[in-house]
């Protein structure tokens, strides 16, 4: 008889559960109350995951194909980094992965050897890195090199009034202030593609330091995330850091110019980040272009690839044709129509190169060995 | 009242042997299970971070991986874990330290000092400090309370320093408002809640006439509170502090934030540092490589043998002190 | 037990001190949670509008745009994974609590209480992990139940301590009433103990509740997140679902200043949701006081 404090407890929650669990099943219903119970029944939930960075984009690209498909389609695209995405679509726990960093031979070797069918890495999206920065009394637009960056990265140039700073600014009036050296502390592809600029221009860098998604920095405060980054570079005179160009341009920070490789000082912008990867690309697209041989293109920026397999039956989080096809369309989708959304949200569209490769490795995506991808390609009247 | 009812009842009624004596086996099993399935989850904890793990273990030994200081998933693919255990060391040690004090004087506060209901009120807030997620807390972290601290604080100790003291500026390090320091008072601030709940409970079950006794002999309140609450409430103190202990060591999100993550020694006391969970929330998600996320598992499994190791001690210390319960001795 | 050498006089300036040392250390602890909470409702408030709390998320071009966007999923979400993670927590924490006051002498005890404290000093994130391990794979699939586990590990140790230390401020004396009238152990335990320290273990179960209410990481690779409801309500428990934190997180992380907002008016939600909780267990616990 005493016992009932308990007993009430648990039967307030178990009421709770049942009155909670109930009122969402409503939910769901008036959600759907313009649908027929058919198309209800028929929606199809794929299931993606991975990086960060491309994680605005492909909600709305979600979103949008919701309303294209009528309610019909639904995919759920969780953000759970580059790392999480690779280890989730070689657990086969997601339909499709998404990362900043394509996948290693080795991973490769190994899915090929599992499910007797490559892993392809369709490039989605392109990410940009600026170095944005705090100089009292400079707006963005400070130029740099790839010499002064890795060297201020390097704790060679430690105060904004160093010559070789001033050589590239002319026009600016620099401050001698100490600079504080910000990066990221937390695993990024931001990082991924910054170090890989640096390796690529300076062979020092790599062979001390390297590229990944984390490095052993030399020096510098690490900020967590995005808004760690900014955060301290906002609050501290005299602090660089580096973010996506889409964070920097909505939070209004100041970021600077690059000279690229071929001698000309690019302006960040989405067409010149596109422009980077007008480039020769390989078939599988498994390249980085930092450092970009394009003339136009902004050096310091990479693909965000989706993952896929080539037999999609042998992943086990997909259960049958329907879900397989569902896919196929969604990605076919993303990389035409879908584009559209780039700009608005702050991300660079695809290059035609890179569409045109995606095409070629949709072509080969079976199930059971039926190629949905030929199909649904000549479907779309795309060959 | 109601409960005297009760008992002379069941006095009445002859008890039958089963309900007594098989009554009391399966209760003991019951919670005996239930008391089990803690250890269980805390080695199937231990076995999943070793499994993980054990790939960096094998790579650079035991000893080597715990000794090691250089942390580079970039070129060596080097994994040490020593800068990290000193981050969380001293961290949680400073942290509940400064937590310490203030938490037990807000529970006496609830318990004895305020008036009731502004008694409550504290104490829910006290207990909100805990429900407010570390990421909030890291992200007003790092846009007010570091550089707040910067201008008004570390800057000042800085140029103080610089002027007087200049040998001692590695020590002191770079005063951008992301560092250790800053790092470990938000900690001991989101520590206090476990410490002051169950000191507040311990002290509202201190029987009355441990007080009265106290004021029988004329002792002031703070000396009632010093000389018979207190001493107590001890078990309930210690219990809190050892909780608060357990989250100071596993707080993650909101040091990531603050910390700074300088992976290398030298540490300063105003520079930046890292700790094992914010090493492990900062690579976890983006770890490609195999090595490279074994290494943070065995981190992770480095973690739990020397809390492991700590709550022993504190087993230890508390035997030695024959502190029990919140029974007095 | 008094030092003579102080006079009275002393003694009552060291009480005043005494006094205000305790209300100043009060103030100080309190006034940056009042900030913080000001920092939160202030950057949040924006974005709490009706269709907040009816409407499903959907991509951040909704709310660029100004198209409707909500966290109604989240909520309940959270409510589910949440309650999920009380109802495994409460039976396991309560019974190793009682474990280890009502048998001070079972061998299990002192490893118990030390295994105990270890695992509640494990990051959250190898709580989620641990969860990950135990019910995502052999499941097969990321759930809300999976995710009450996860919240369910960060409580429990909580609330086996706090238990302990509840019950244990019980007088031994009232035990032993209870067993000279020749009540069984179990009993003594549920019929006196139990209930004569639950505002105790109430709040037990608060603290631990409010820690586990704000965790994102270990949901991360467990409830998993959904930016819609899931197709039937039953996905709630077996299927991906959004919860507050780990939206709040993902908001906070975006680019856009209105999601920025959104993410602290998930914070605001989040903080009220708990106060609810709080309230509803005081008055429980209230309202039965003998």
């Amino acid at each position: 008889m005493k016992i009932n404090f308990i007993k009430t407890f648990s039967l307030i929650l178990v009421t709770g559960m049942i009155l909670l669990t109930a009122g969402c099943g409503e939910g769901r219903e008036k959600d759907d109350s313009d649908d027929t119970k058919k198309e209800r029944k028929s929606r199809v939930d794929l299931l993606g995951a991975g990086a960060s960075f491309p994680a605005p984009l492909i909600t709305a690209m979600a979103d949008e194909y919701r309303d294209v498909t009528r309610n019909r389609v639904v995919v759920n695209y969780q953000s759970i980094g580059s790392g999480g995405g690779i280890r989730q679509f070689v657990e086969q726990t997601i339909m499709f992965g998404m990362t900043e960093a394509f996948l290693s031979d080795e991973i490769m070797a190994d899915i090929e050897s599992q499910t007797g069918g490559r892993a392809f890495n369709m490039p989605i999206t392109l990410a940009d890195v600026v170095a944005t920065y705090n100089v009292p009394g400079v707006d963005k637009g400070i130029v740099f090199d790839a010499d002064v960056l890795v060297d201020i990265y390097m704790e060679r140039i430690t105060n904004w009034n160093d010559p070789k700073i001033e050589k590239l600014n002319p026009d600016k009036d620099l401050p001698s202030l100490p600079i504080t050296v910000v990066h990221r502390s937390d695993g990024s592809g931001t990082t991924n593609i910054w170090t890989s600029y640096f390796s690529r221009v300076s062979d020092e860098w790599k062979a001390k330091i390297g590229y990944g998604t984390s490095v052993n920095w030399p020096t510098g405060v690490g900020g967590n995330g995005n808004e760690g980054v900014a955060g301290a570079v906002m609050n501290t005179p005299g602090a660089i850091g580096y973010n996506s160009l889409t964070y920097a341009l909505l939070n209004d920070m100041s970021f600077g110019y690059v000279k690229n490789s071929s001698g000309n000082i690019i302006e960040p912008s989405y067409a010149a980040t596109t422009e980077a990867a007008n480039i020769d690309l390989p078939e599988d697209t498994r390249v980085l272009f930092t450092n970009t041989p394009a003339e136009k293109g902004y050096p310091i920026a990479g693909f965000a690839w989706m993952l896929v397999y080539e037999n999609l039956e042998q992943n086990n989080a997909i259960n049958n044709r329907t879900e397989a096809k569902e896919l196929v369309e969604f990605l076919i989708w993303s990389i035409t129509d879908g584009q559209e959304l780039s700009e608005e949200l702050g991300f660079a569209r695809l290059p035609e190169a890179a569409v045109e490769r995606n095409y070629e490795m949709i072509k080969q995506v079976k199930w059971r060995g039926e190629e949905i991808g030929k199909e649904l390609l000549k479907k779309k009247n795309i060959s | 009242m109601h409960q005297a009812q009760t008992n002379t009842d069941i006095i009445k009624k002859p008890l039958p042997i089963i309900y007594r004596w098989l009554g009391d086996k399966i209760f003991l099993t019951v919670v005996f299970i239930l008391g089990l399935s803690i250890i269980f989850l805390a080695f199937s904890m231990a076995w999943v971070l070793y499994s993980e793990g054990r790939l960096a273990i094998n790579e650079f030994g035991v000893i080597g991986f715990l000794k090691g200081s250089v942390w580079d998933p970039g070129v060596r693919m080097v994994f040490g874990a020593l800068p990290f255990i000193f981050g969380t060391f001293i961290t949680s040690v400073v942290a509940l330290a400064i937590a310490f004090l203030p938490a037990i004087a807000i529970a006496v506060v609830i318990a004895e000092y305020a008036p009731k209901w502004i008694g409550n009120i504290i104490e829910n807030f006290v207990h909100l400090i805990a429900a407010i997620p570390s990421v909030v807390v890291g992200i007003w972290g790092i846009f007010v309370f570091a550089p707040w601290m910067r201008e008004t604080v570390y800057m000042p100790i800085f140029t103080f320093t610089a002027n007087n003291y200049p040998s001692l500026l590695p020590v002191l390090g770079n005063p951008m408002g992301y560092g250790m320091t800053t790092a470990t008072i938000i900690l001991a601030l989101m520590i206090i809640p476990f410490t002051t709940a169950l000191t507040r409970d311990a002290i509202s079950q201190v029987p009355k006439e441990q007080r009265e006794a106290a004021w029988a002999l004329g002792a002031t309140k703070w000396e009632v509170i010093r000389m018979a609450v207190l001493p107590y409430a001890r078990g309930g103190i210690l219990a809190g502090a050892m909780l608060s202990f357990g989250r100071a060591i596993g707080e993650t999100m909101a040091v990531a934030m603050l910390i700074g993550n300088k992976n290398t020694f030298p540490f300063s006391i105003l520079g930046p540092a890292a700790t094992m969970p914010s090493v492990i929330i900062n690579e976890f998600r983006e770890a490609v490589g195999n090595l490279h996320l074994s290494s943070l598992m065995a981190i992770g499994l480095a973690l739990f043998v020397i809390s492991l190791i700590v709550n022993l001690i504190a087993a230890y210390i508390t035997r030695k002190l024959s502190i029990t319960g919140g029974q007095v001795v | 037990m008094i030092k003579p050498k102080k006079t009275l006089k002393q003694r009552n300036i060291k009480d005043r001190f005494m006094v205000s040392l305790l209300v100043l250390s009060t103030v100080v602890v309190l006034v940056p949670l009042l900030i913080i909470i000001a920092y939160v409702i202030i950057n949040g408030v924006s974005a709490l509008n009706w269709e907040f709390f009816t409407e499903e998320l959907g991509s951040p071009s909704r709310a660029m745009q100004g198209r409707p966007t909500g966290l109604i999923h989240t909520m309940i979400g959270t409510a589910v994974v949440d309650f999920l993670a009380l109802i495994i927590s409460i039976p396991v924490g309560l019974g190793a609590g009682i474990m280890l006051s009502e048998y001070p002498d079972h061998k299990l005890n002192p490893y118990l209480r030390i295994i105990n404290d270890t695992l509640n000093g494990m990051p959250a994130i190898l709580k989620g992990l641990l969860a990950f391990a135990l019910i995502v794979k052999p499941m097969g699939t990321f759930s809300g139940l999976s995710g009450g586990f996860a919240l369910a590990f960060v409580m429990i140790p909580i609330i086996a301590r706090s238990t302990e230390s509840a019950l244990m401020s019980i007088p031994w004396t009232i035990r032993e009433a209870g067993l000279a009238i020749g009540l069984p152990r179990w009993r003594v335990v549920m019929s006196t103990i139990v209930p004569a320290a639950k505002t105790g273990l109430v709040t037990g179960f608060l603290i631990a509740f409010a820690r586990a209410a704000g965790e994102a990481a270990p949901l991360m690779f467990t409830s998993f997140g959904n930016n819609y409801f899931p197709r039937h309500w039953t996905g709630m428990i077996f299927g991906p679902v959004d919860t507050l934190p780990q939206r709040l997180y993902s908001l906070a992380i975006s680019p856009y200043k209105e999601w920025h907002a959104m993410g602290w008016a998930a914070g605001i939600v989040l903080l009220f949701f708990v106060i609810a909780i709080f309230f509803t267990a005081r008055l429980l616990t209230r309202k039965k006081v003998y």
